[in-house]
């Protein structure tokens, strides 16, 4: 019903009939970046808001409330404060590093951002591996934390990135293998393809238990992987004053900041995509009546309805749990998720091999 | 009750020593002086003894007179409830101004007696760790001795 | 387990390494400088650095008139305020030879039993965050908002109240006292409970605190420790029950003792403490019987010669103040025996072997008042 393919290659085709075919596609390419660009610092700024909102009423707070009605501004005034400041880094800092490291955490929180299908048609790069682009691309940003840990040269900050390396490494089994037993399912990489099977039921109705394994799985692994309490070690604010980020300021701190809020973004629209459906609305397998009029609410909406009540949800983990402690948040992975999860493939997979799953 | 114990805790050490100084001043608990040269182990025979049993050092606290620094420990008994304040001094402000330490028989001291000889400049025989606690390394001097002068930071009144 | 056991390669060399984790560090709650060595997040030392905020309170003394040093009490444990000034009041009484009436005596307990809840409260706020939650802050908060309103009303300020003098209050009570107190115990009796349910039950947090940081009933009594972090030991310390001072002899209250002493039985009597303040504080609210509110005193106050020495049960624990008079206006010799200092030196016995966040964990149950170590 609301199909974005006619309109994003009318766009192409009319960019083509007025530019020659190089020059389009540039053009082309400009606009998405753009687009996601925008995206970008939008999200950052509603996040940072919502953030601050949801923590002021789990709070007993009103949270920020003088800058535009309700404070809606805060986030743009804070976003300009940082940009003005003078960025001030350390004189032992490996400078080169020290200075590269931001980029690599923003850079691997766009690109993965690239593959995520926000309605139909409406995607920048609807590639076959987009699952496991993802993957790849959330574990690249863990090496902007350990260079800038590292580079920083600050006991707090390596102590912070080495906590996040070892984290990062034993969560990325986590997500990836709850990831696969989704995949398991629906038999594609593909982002695409992953949302048009859950067209009659969405994964975490169709998969049983195993489903529902795998996504709290997954929600567990995924704010460990943004870095999020339970799981911020990283930062640790009580141990470690600020973890990685200690020795940045100004406009490199808002990068980790800021990328730190479009990660979790990321994982929350992993976890719409591929246990609720993405963009797709609650169809239930032979109601078409109540199928048709779930149709009239755009994908638009369900998609960022979807992410934001699971952002909502890890939001709540933060303003809620304590913080655990290096080696029970490894205990935690290697000695419960990981054999969990192993068991919980094969049963996905014994279900999906007997054709039991919806 | 207290004055019972009180009379309790004098009798037994005038049995150990019997001509060991009392000292009147304060109210409410017994007050023992004790010669430098017997307290580590006066005050172990306190610690380790049936009938004191006093483990429990509450307070330790240095105070300069004009002849002698003297170092007030404040013991009490957690079982039987008996304190005890026993009080030691150095032979001299200056050169000798000179205790052992008892920071192995009561952990507690380690602290205080870096606060007693960072303030006051009585240095602890044997502590393991006898640095300045508040100041810095390379301050000059004793600020509660009463002969510090310090003619920017003390008003006198 | 211990992390030690945990280490796969026991004679693989690691490089132990020294960080500084203060005078400005979030978890010290203040400007208290530990020098850690760890090897790698484990601690194997913990060196304090103290006088960062010494303001040599004790030198003050011996040029201050009895009632000026009244004061400055209240700046060094700035949460166990009225407690503070309540030693020095005690202990000059106690020179003076005069009694103080009913009166005071039971106004004094409620005010230090609604001090020792709202230290309490800062505290569970402060270990909430500590250990990485924090929403306990602000909860602690909203509750402690009102006993300082309490205070403010009676007292005259919320955080350094000085409403004890030499000889009995400053002045007497706020018509409201009674029933604001009585409206706080019915509220808070209904929020406490919520504390437990918020961080007590949690999960993560009984993982990151039961079996860590075992104090031994011996070492607490060696290391000097009072207040909670002894009586989870074991440790009779209470002095409200050993020695008891003001009205605390007429009421009936019971000295919470833990057995583990680990992290969270130190988190577990204080809690408890709280459900025991408020207890005493009903026994007496009703009751306050009516008498003089200062007794007569020169203007200014000279103590025979001699030594006065009072202790009093403060939220962080024994708080002695020891008077050496000889005979003037001033003392010759003051020494406040803080119960900070005391437990702090127990830090490095506690933390070796722990991780850092363990080490944050245990300094929270102590719950350390900078100026108060330092005095």
């Amino acid at each position: 019903m609301y199909d974005f393919t006619g309109l994003i290659q009318g766009i192409n085709k009319w960019l083509h009939s007025i530019l020659p075919a190089v020059a389009a596609d540039v053009v082309g390419w400009i606009l998405i970046a753009a687009a996601f660009l925008g995206l970008f610092a939008i999200l950052g700024l509603v996040l940072v808001l919502a953030e601050r909102k949801i923590a002021a009423f789990f709070q007993l707070r009103l949270g920020p409330n003088r800058i535009g009605p309700w404070g809606i501004f805060q986030t743009v005034a804070d976003a300009i404060k940082l940009l003005l400041k003078e960025p001030v880094g350390t004189n032992r800092a490996d400078s080169f590093l020290y200075n590269l490291a931001p980029y690599f955490v923003i850079i691997a929180a766009l690109m993965s951002m690239s593959v995520l299908p926000f309605a139909k048609g409406l995607h920048a790069y609807d590639i076959d591996i987009g699952v496991f682009f993802v993957i790849a691309m959330s574990s690249l940003g863990v090496m902007g934390i350990l260079l800038g840990g590292w580079a920083s040269n600050n006991k707090y900050a390596l102590l912070g990135a080495m906590r996040s390396g070892a984290q990062m490494i034993s969560y990325e089994l986590s997500v990836g293998l709850s990831i696969l037993t989704i995949v398991l399912l629906s038999g594609s990489l593909r982002m695409s393809d992953i949302v048009a099977s859950q067209s009659d039921y969405w994964f975490i109705f169709k998969g049983h238990i195993p489903a529902w394994i795998a996504f709290m799985i997954f929600i567990i692994a995924g704010t460990a992987e943004t870095n999020r309490t339970p799981f911020d070690l990283t930062e640790a604010e009580s141990e470690l004053g600020a973890g990685f980020h200690t020795e940045y300021s100004g406009l490199k701190f808002a990068f980790f900041f800021l990328s730190e809020f479009v990660n979790m973004f990321i994982i929350a629209a992993m976890g719409a995509i591929l246990f609720f459906g993405g963009w797709m609305p609650l169809h239930i397998g032979g109601w078409d009546g109540f199928n048709h009029v779930m149709d009239f609410i755009p994908p638009i909406f369900w998609f960022f309805g979807k992410v934001s009540f699971l952002i909502f949800l890890i939001m709540w983990f933060r303003w809620t749990f304590p913080r655990l402690r290096i080696d029970q948040l490894l205990t935690l992975e290697w000695k419960y998720l990981l054999p969990m999860n192993l068991a919980n493939i094969l049963l996905m997979a014994f279900i999906v091999l007997m054709g039991w799953h919806l | 009750m207290n004055k019972m114990k009180n009379e309790n805790i004098k009798a037994i050490i005038q049995d150990w020593v019997p001509d060991l100084e009392f000292t009147e001043d304060s109210l409410e608990y017994v007050t023992v002086v004790v010669p430098r040269a017997s307290l580590r182990h006066f005050l172990r025979k306190l610690r380790d003894d049936e009938q004191t049993k006093l483990d429990f050092m509450f307070c330790l606290t240095g105070v300069d007179y004009p002849k002698y620094l003297e170092v007030i420990y404040h013991l009490e008994s957690t079982t039987l409830g008996l304190i005890l304040v026993v009080k030691a001094r150095t032979e001299d402000r200056g050169e000798n101004a000179v205790l052992d330490t008892v920071s192995d028989l009561f952990r507690t001291a380690e602290f205080h007696e870096r606060e007693v000889f960072d303030l006051l400049g009585v240095r602890f025989k044997g502590h393991p760790d006898l640095r300045r606690l508040f100041l810095t390394e390379d301050w000059v001097g004793h600020p509660l001795r009463k002969d510090y002068v310090d003619t920017v930071n003390i008003v006198k009144r | 387990m211990k992390t030690e056991e945990l280490i796969i390669n026991p004679q693989g060399k690691t490089e132990e390494y020294f960080i500084n984790m203060g005078p400005q560090h979030p978890a010290t709650h203040g400007v208290l400088r530990l020098l850690l060595t760890l090897d790698g997040e484990i601690v194997r030392k913990v060196d304090a650095d103290l006088g960062y905020i010494h303001r040599s309170i004790e030198k003050m003394t011996e040029f201050d008139t009895y009632r000026q040093i009244v004061h400055l009490t209240d700046r060094m444990d700035y949460l166990s305020a009225h407690m503070n000034n309540e030693a020095v009041c005690l202990a000059v009484e106690k020179g003076l030879q005069i009694e103080v009436s009913d009166r005071v005596k039971v106004i004094r307990t409620i005010m230090t039993e609604l001090t020792r809840l709202s230290s309490h409260q800062l505290w569970w706020g402060v270990i909430g965050m500590d250990t990485g939650a924090l929403t306990t802050f602000m909860y602690a908060f909203r509750d402690r908002e009102m006993i300082n309103d309490i205070f403010e009303e009676t007292c005259g300020a919320r955080l350094t109240m000085n409403y004890f003098v030499p000889g009995g209050l400053m002045w007497d009570i706020h018509p409201n006292f009674q029933k604001r107190v009585k409206d706080f115990i019915k509220h808070f009796k209904t929020k406490l409970p919520e504390y437990d349910t918020l961080l007590s039950d949690n999960v993560i947090f009984r993982k990151r605190t039961e079996g860590i940081g075992i104090l031994s009933k011996e070492d607490a009594i060696s290391f000097g420790v009072t207040g909670p972090g002894a009586r989870a030991s074991g440790v009779r310390c209470d002095l409200r029950k050993k020695h008891p001072y003001s009205a605390y002899d007429r009421v009936e209250f019971k000295e919470i003792l833990g057995t583990k002493g680990d992290t969270f039985e130190r988190y577990r009597v204080r809690i408890l403490e709280m459900w025991e303040s408020m207890h005493i504080i009903e026994q007496l609210i009703d009751n306050i019987p009516e008498g003089e509110i200062l007794e007569k005193t020169k203007a200014v106050i000279k103590l025979p010669k001699g030594e006065f020495y009072q202790r009093v049960e403060t939220a962080r624990g024994e708080f002695g103040a020891n008077i050496i008079s000889d005979g003037k206006k001033s003392p010759y010799r003051m020494k406040f025996r803080s119960p900070g200092f005391s437990n702090l030196s127990v830090i490095d016995h506690l933390a070796k072997g722990w991780k850092v966040a363990d080490l944050v964990a245990i300094m929270a149950t102590f719950d350390f008042v900078i100026p108060d170590i330092d005095r």
